[in-house]
């Protein structure tokens, strides 16, 4: 086990290298030249050959890249060009915002989508069965946006019960999940993030489950006189490993794909800074944050096949 | 007929209650396009420490008949007539929660692909030791100890070792051997066995064979074997149950079944296997195919491949001839011969 995880560790490195290439590379790219973004129109070929000299432009590219990579390695993502901040801290404070919203919605849709699953898989082609997908359906179709949007109208403007956009007065800074006041700021962007996850979710854990229950090793566990909880017990233990991956996946949509949503209810999250970073051409905070998502991707890959051969012993094998 | 000698009716008539007495077993399959009568009367009765071996054609029933056995059909699309009585437990009548409880503690079953009976996400002696604690509540140590007494019994090579081993870890005999042990560990008084050695090499088949008549024989339980085999049958039965399209169209004390076999089916399905000069062959050697067990034609279900049939046999379903030894036989042709022994002779005349 933990050789298969050691490998599995260093076997990271590589792809955390390549991420960085490909961070480097955006900003070789994107159009249009950063000198040229900073300089005033009237100055000389010599102010931009100055200012390319001082900004390490000059040097051959495989050498900025190490450059760069270097200061990455310590932490050091540049400044924000927009209001001359340095990224690291601006990137790792919107991405805490995003990555707790879609790990606390990623977990509720998987705790209620493994009950869903596993209650239509038993009731297949019953009422309840019918209820549950209509519920799934509707989380996978409907657009994250919309139902921001709608659950903003219902809950904050007609009802009054939450607010509805933003952190509320303690802000980004001292924003806490632990106190009423504030949290309740992230319960609707915790909706609109939860419902497509456990749409998709539960439809996979129906399959699942379903599918476990017909193998033979099943009928083993009735006929040595398991109660059908014992039974289900083992299936979801069977369906796991799947069931983690998919988690991951979720995840890992979730924390990369919330500008929608970030951006209906002004969560300071990395969605939301992606989306200023864009329209404010501020390359150096995009390329933060994209260098910052893409390696929380790798990292959450790294758990879930770790996750998944602690699950499944036949995994560790390969 | 003069040199009849009277069958001897007390010899045949058991002293006590038999320990296994299933009695017109009716069991079919309900869904929306169709209804699959997989089982439709079987009767039998089976003593304490004997073994019945079911043979029959894929298709005919016999995993089906097991499966009622232990009430292990889904239960929705489902029904089930007739009787069962395994020791003084009526199992078509008892509640699910008595039945769960009888599963694995008086009768269990062994399946026949050992590759994908097990759980593949839990170790061998988790798997065993799961039962005995369901069973008999004690405490994992206790149950564990068990498990390791298990694989020992099955003759399982360094089973300390192998109690940590997943199914994966293992070659299908060894799986095998497994899934004995554990559908020993609660000291069954019926085994049933499902084609246990079919999945297996030769060599390994005859193994477990010898290893289950072993135990079989120290534990004095009673065993139903479903094989496809004769020579397996031949080897380990008491009694022969030979199925077609969910009935016992023969049955007997194995010599008589599979030496003088009396029913044309029997005949054809001994004679394709001789013929071969390997047991292994499998029983589709006769010519045609069984019959749709969803539209069961009426009268003898063999009788579109039977050489014999005659244009009545496909009126009524033959009744069964039993003679004083319990020979018996469903078909038309067949009678009480000479020496009151059962015997098919071609010249019967079905009834009109
Ligand atoms: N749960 C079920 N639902 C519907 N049909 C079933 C079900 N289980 C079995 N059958 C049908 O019942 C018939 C008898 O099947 P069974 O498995 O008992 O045959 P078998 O004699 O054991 O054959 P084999 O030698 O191939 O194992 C088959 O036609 C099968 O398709
Ligand atoms: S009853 Fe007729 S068809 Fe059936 S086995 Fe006997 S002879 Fe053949
Ligand atoms: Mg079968």
């Amino acid at each position: 086990m933990w050789l298969y995880a050691a490998r599995r560790i260093v076997l990271t490195i590589p792809i955390l290298l390549g991420v960085t290439i490909i961070c480097f590379a955006l900003v070789q790219i994107a159009p249009g030249d950063p000198i040229q973004n900073l300089l005033s129109p009237t100055a000389s070929a010599a102010d931009a050959a100055r200012l390319r000299a001082a900004y390490g432009l000059d040097q051959p590219l495989p050498v900025q890249y190490f450059i760069w990579l270097g200061k990455v390695m310590v932490g050091d993502l540049g400044m924000s060009i927009a209001n001359n901040t340095p990224v690291t801290g601006e990137v790792l404070h919107a991405f805490m915002n995003t990555i707790v919203i879609a790990l606390i919605s990623v977990v509720l849709a998987f705790v209620i989508s493994m009950i869903f699953g596993i209650i239509a898989a038993y009731r297949s082609g019953k009422l309840v069965d019918k209820a549950i997908t209509a519920i799934a359906v509707f989380g996978i179709s409907v657009p994250p946006f919309w139902l921001g949007v709608i659950v903003v109208i219902i809950f904050a403007v007609n009802l009054s019960w939450l607010p509805a956009t933003g952190m509320g007065a303690s802000g980004s800074e001292n924003f806490s999940y632990f106190r009423w006041a504030d949290f309740k700021f992230a319960i609707m962007p915790i909706i609109a993030l939860a419902l497509p996850p456990l749409g998709i979710m539960t439809r996979t854990t129906r399959s699942s489950v379903a599918e476990i229950l017909n193998q033979d090793f099943v009928q083993t566990l009735r006929a040595k006189g398991l109660s059908e909880a014992q039974v289900i017990i083992h299936a979801v233990r069977n369906i796991m490993p799947q069931a983690v991956a998919m988690l991951g996946l979720q995840l890992g949509y979730l924390i990369g794909g919330s500008v929608l949503v970030e951006t209906v209810f002004t969560w300071p999250g990395t969605g939301y800074l992606l989306n200023k970073a864009v329209l404010t051409r501020d390359i150096p905070l995009l390329q933060g944050t994209i260098l910052v998502l893409a390696t929380a991707f790798v990292l959450i890959n790294l758990v879930v096949d770790l996750a998944q051969s602690m699950i499944d012993p036949r995994l560790k094998r390969s | 007929m003069n040199d009849m000698t009277a069958p001897d009716f007390t010899l045949a008539t058991p002293q006590t209650e038999p320990f296994v007495r299933v009695e017109d077993l009716r069991v079919k399959f309900v869904s929306r396009d169709a209804t699959v009568r997989a089982v439709n009367g079987i009767s039998f009765d089976l003593e304490r420490g004997k073994v019945l071996c079911v043979i029959g054609e894929s298709g005919s029933g016999k995993s089906v008949m097991m499966r009622s056995l232990l009430r292990l059909h889904p239960k929705n699309r489902t029904v089930i007539e007739g009787t069962m009585r395994v020791g003084d437990h009526d199992i078509a009548g008892v509640s699910d929660r008595a039945m769960i409880d009888l599963r694995g503690s008086l009768i269990s079953m062994v399946f026949q692909e050992p590759m994908t009976a097990l759980d593949p996400l839990y170790t061998v002696g988790d798997q065993i030791a799961e039962t005995v604690r369901r069973h008999e509540g004690v405490s994992k140590e206790a149950a564990w100890a068990r498990a390791l007494e298990l694989l020992d019994l099955v003759r399982v090579p360094s089973p300390e070792r192998r109690l940590k081993a997943y199914p994966h870890e293992l070659s299908g005999g060894l799986r095998q051997r497994v899934v004995i042990a554990m559908a020993l560990s609660c000291r069954p008084s019926l085994l049933l066995a499902d084609e246990p050695t079919t999945a297996l090499d030769a060599s390994v088949q005859i193994q477990i064979l010898v290893l289950l008549r072993k135990i079989q024989r120290e534990m004095g339980m009673s065993m139903i074997f479903v094989t496809h085999d004769l020579g397996v049958a031949a080897q380990i039965a008491d009694q022969v149950a030979v199925m077609y399209a969910g009935r016992i169209i023969e049955y007997g004390e194995a010599r008589d079944v599979l030496l003088s076999p009396q029913h044309p089916y029997t005949q054809a399905m001994l004679a394709s296997t001789a013929k071969d000069q390997d047991r292994d062959v499998p029983l589709e050697a006769i010519a045609g195919n069984p019959p749709d067990l969803r539209a069961l034609p009426d009268g003898c279900s063999f009788a579109p491949r039977c050489k014999y049939a005659g244009p009545d046999c496909t009126l009524t379903m033959p009744p069964p001839i039993t003679d004083a030894w319990g020979h018996m036989a469903r078909c038309f042709k067949v009678g009480i011969g000479p020496a009151g022994k059962l015997r098919f002779d071609a010249k019967i005349a079905e009834p009109v």
